[in-house]
């Protein structure tokens, strides 16, 4: 049995261990090959392979195969304590490994293809994965209860260790082979939460993958090292949409190590013994580029224009009541433009990925966070059938949306440098930091105009304009995003707000701009939720009301789950106004994002040369049943660091169409001097798990606004705050 | 050729001078646990230890290390390096952990020195290292926890 292919039957499972993995569509054509990954088997030596998900093997190891890549957020972890909870494992025979890219096993079922975003990890494998340890779980104690000769209805399962009142007792490891002699139960009963051991419960899981990323053991796409590997850095056109007009390798082919210099049409590749020659190579080549199709506009042309298009009339995204009658009858007129950069992404580990290919079967290995798509990409243009293409999915070193492709840009990089070459020449493709930070796939420019009014203490009207690129209109993802008209990533968090006004309006302008831009940890609520908490502040402000009391007046009873979150963090952080106190003042903000509610309040001075300093973040999270407590609030700390770092300091800029930082030096990150105290509460519920990966990002931006306009500096209208209006 | 001594062993690699000792460590001598991040000495990844000090290797050539003595995360030992590791599990530091090799070996190097850091101290000697996960806050707890295990 598996959730999704019903061929996985009893019968294949009977055949035995050799045959157990049949679903997983690989050792059976590995047995007979010896080219490209042949000794790739996911799930180890298993001897007991129940479904897609859980291998046992004979040393009581419970190994579950996790469709969801890790890069941090912690899938491993999640999925597998799901998984161990039902089949009442100890934590400590639990381990994780990515399972291979198959999508009628392996789908996301938010998505119905393989892939991992959203923040749907969890949400979308909390049945799934516990249905799969009770289905293992049922298995191992009917094999018990054979062997023992008594009913299975007597048998107890604590720890990983099965027992029965008699006094026997046994590990999964033992009955693992037995078990896999078993029909898979169809439907397998789930325990009720008040029976939860492992999930929701402090300290009772800890990170599977923390052991071997402190000791430096963790494997990641660059540390792939074959035989007769070439490492393969790509020249790309400095402006967008450019591509090679001519190009001379002389010199580069002279560079020791290097081995060849190919076009591939928007770039050249350089192929070379090591990453060193390879950059040596590629800093040797003369390139000239064919920019007339290319994107020339820098970043202030651009700003020009979206504030130009938010004073006229776009995409109706969210309308009730009529929003521009009462702005023109209010007492107290309000108006808000906000702009927002260009940011990177930036993971620590830039893009990569490895692929041997023999002109008949190709493995892929890298970061894959679109499995599915990506390896038909790969397929299609190695010109190969689906079935000979196996793509192992590595851990990556951060995403944060870089590695959610959907244009399958690097897949299809990867796949052309191979075909290129020619088969049997294994290739380790690598971006260096400045391909990362100059190659585009942003989170988009966005310049949003916000019109408010205040009457009789209340805010009367709400009008909102956002411009910026959509990432989705004219993709083949086009059909599944945008809904008449409107992308809702371009417009999630301002079409809809938790805040009740008699008359609202939000329209968007999507341009088309020639700069590559995707999806950024949190989406739009990267920049509508920092536009949204910062305008209903200030129009609060404006009424006379408190930050908190007049966001939970406006929610009345609708929203529940937000004025739960904002109650809970006022308490938290003892909230009494927001000050100024000592120098210091405080500022609130609350966002739903991906099914999950976080509200945070911000402690924040002004720095003697005009830098604002986070002192403490104290924030309150509602994402449902807590799987993991601490990888939550793991999750909340880095998410609010990550959205600190870029309020403060991010920025990609263009002039004349190309990106002016480089490198960590002009693209600044936060570092540990500039990380404040986080304190987080997470309410407890009995909702479905939702997400969490992304969800910690949107409130510290505005949060940390809010508390700059008590301290009288005003809520930055242009991000950075550092070099802005700050 | 460039004769080059990490964790103990004497390695000779084909390589040329200029070639950061980075690349001759993960390509060449095939430790992988020094990571690549940015080439510029801006993220710390690379972070190994030259003759005991915590040194960038993308920026440092392998033709002016010499004779000295590497150490990278594969070869750690000692109680600043047990403690500091047995501290990043227990408190669950990583992330995506790519960085953290780079992290560990700084905050080794800090306790090699500094027997109980303060906030102030571990700032200063971190700051160098970057974390795009931003693990900050368990870093830090991270770093006294080892300190105070070191205490005992």
């Amino acid at each position: 049995m598996t959730a999704h292919d019903p061929k996985l039957s009893r019968r294949s499972l009977l055949a035995g261990a050799g045959a157990l993995v049949i679903g997983l569509h690989l050792p059976r054509n590995a047995k007979a090959q010896s080219g490209a990954g042949a000794a790739y088997r996911p799930g180890g030596n298993a001897s007991f392979a129940p479904n897609a998900f859980i291998r046992v093997a004979p040393d009581s190891t419970v190994t579950v195969l996790i469709k969801h890549i890790e890069f941090g957020q912690g899938p491993f972890t999640g999925l597998a304590t799901l998984a161990a909870e039902e089949m009442d494992a100890a934590w400590s025979q639990m381990r994780a490994e990515h399972a291979p890219a198959d999508v009628k096993l392996y789908a996301n079922l938010a998505f119905g293809v393989q892939g991992t975003g959203g923040s749907t990890a969890i949400a979308n494998s909390w049945e799934q994965m516990r249905k799969a340890g009770a289905a293992a779980r049922m298995m191992l104690v009917q094999a018990a209860a054979d062997a023992w000769k008594v009913p299975a209805s007597e048998i107890k399962v604590e720890a990983g260790v099965i027992s029965h009142a008699s006094g026997r007792k046994g590990s999964f490891g033992e009955f693992a082979e037995a078990a896999s002699k078993l029909s898979v139960p169809e439907n397998p009963p789930l325990k009720p939460a008040s029976a939860y051991k492992l999930i929701g419960k402090e300290g009772a899981t800890k990170r599977l993958d923390s052991a071997d990323k402190s000791r430096g053991k963790a494997q990641f796409t660059i540390d792939i090292h074959t035989p007769n590997m070439l490492t393969v850095v790509v020249a790309r056109s400095p402006r967008f949409g450019g591509k090679v007009a001519s190009f001379d390798a002389a010199e580069a082919l002279k560079v020791k190590g290097v081995v060849d210099v190919k076009s591939i049409g928007y770039g050249v590749a350089v192929y070379a013994n090591g990453m060193w020659p390879a950059l040596k190579g590629r800093e040797a080549l003369k390139v000239t580029w064919d920019d007339s199709a290319a994107e020339k506009r820098g970043s202030p042309e651009l700003i020009a224009e979206y504030r130009k298009l938010a004073r006229q009339p776009g995409t109706v995204a969210g309308s009730h009541g009529d929003a521009e009658a009462a702005l023109a009858k209010a007492d107290k007129f309000i108006e808000a433009e906000f702009v927002f950069p260009y940011l990177a992404h930036a993971p620590m580990e830039p893009l990569d990925g490895y692929l041997e290919w023999d002109g008949q079967t190709a493995h892929a290995r890298f970061g894959s966070q679109f499995q599915t798509t990506e390896h038909q990409t790969i397929a299609g243009i190695l010109g190969l059938p689906p079935e000979k293409v196996r793509l192992e999915t590595m851990l990556a070193g951060g995403s944060f949306g870089r590695r959610a492709q959907v244009s399958q840009h690097l897949a299809a990089e990867l796949a052309t440098v191979a075909k290129t070459i020619g088969p049997n020449r294994p290739v380790k493709v690598v971006w260096t930091r400045e391909d990362d930070l100059t190659g585009g796939y942003y989170r988009p420019l966005f310049v949003h105009r916000f019109r408010g009014a205040v009457k009789d203490g209340k805010i009367a009207a709400w009008s909102s304009t956002l411009v910026g690129q959509s990432f989705f209109l004219g993709t083949p993802f086009e059909a599944m995003v945008v809904k008449n008209g409107i992308d809702s990533t371009s417009v999630e968090g301002a079409s809809e707000i938790f805040y009740e006004v008699a008359d609202f309006r939000c329209e968007v302008h999507n341009p088309k701009v020639g700069v590559p831009t995707l999806w950024w940890r949190s989406v739009g609520h990267t920049h509508t939720g920092y536009a949204v908490e910062c305008f209903v502040d200030e129009l609060l402000q404006a009424a006379g009301q408190d930050a908190v009391k007049g966001r939970l007046a406006l929610m009345g009873d609708k929203h529940p789950r937000a004025a739960g979150v904002l109650k809970a963090v006022a308490e938290l952080a003892g909230w009494k106004g927001p000050g100024p106190v000592d120098g210091r003042a405080r500022g609130v903000a609350v966002v739903e994002s991906f099914g999950s509610f976080v509200a945070q309040i911000a402690e924040v001075s002004m720095g003697p040369e005009g830098e604002p300093k986070v002192h403490k973040v104290w924030c309150a999270v509602d994402c449902g049943v807590a799987v993991n407590p601490d990888i939550i609030r793991a999750q909340v700390e880095g998410g609010i660091g990550f959205g600190l770092g870029h309020a403060l300091y991010g920025q990609i800029t263009l002039d004349g169409g190309r990106p002016v930082q480089t490198n960590f030096h002009e693209y600044r990150s936060l570092r540990i001097h500039e990380m404040p105290e986080v304190e987080v509460t997470i309410i407890a519920s009995t909702e479905k798990p939702s997400g969490i990966g992304e969800p910690g990002v949107p409130p510290i931006g505005p949060a940390v606004a809010n508390a700059l306009a008590a301290l009288g500096h005003g809520r930055p209208r242009q991000l950075p705050m550092q070099g802005g209006t700050v | 050729m460039v004769s080059l001594k990490v964790n103990g062993t004497t390695h000779t690699v084909d390589v040329d001078d200029d070639t950061p000792l980075l690349w001759a460590i993960r390509d060449n001598i095939g430790l992988t646990g020094t990571k690549f991040g940015c080439g510029v000495a801006q993220c710390g990844a690379c972070t190994v230890f030259i003759d005991g000090q915590a040194l960038r290797s993308c920026v440092t050539p392998v033709s002016a290390v010499g004779t000295s003595e590497i150490t990278t995360i594969e070869g750690l030992a000692g109680k600043e390096a047990d403690a500091v590791q047995a501290a990043w599990i227990a408190r669950d530091v990583p992330q995506c952990g790519y960085c953290q090799s780079g992290q560990v070996m700084s905050a080794i190097a800090l306790l090699k020195e500094n027997k109980k850091p303060t906030d102030r101290d571990i700032d200063l000697a971190m700051n160098g290292n970057l974390c795009r996960c931003a693990t900050y806050v368990r870093i830090r707890a991270a770093i006294h926890d080892a300190a105070r295990a070191l205490e005992i």
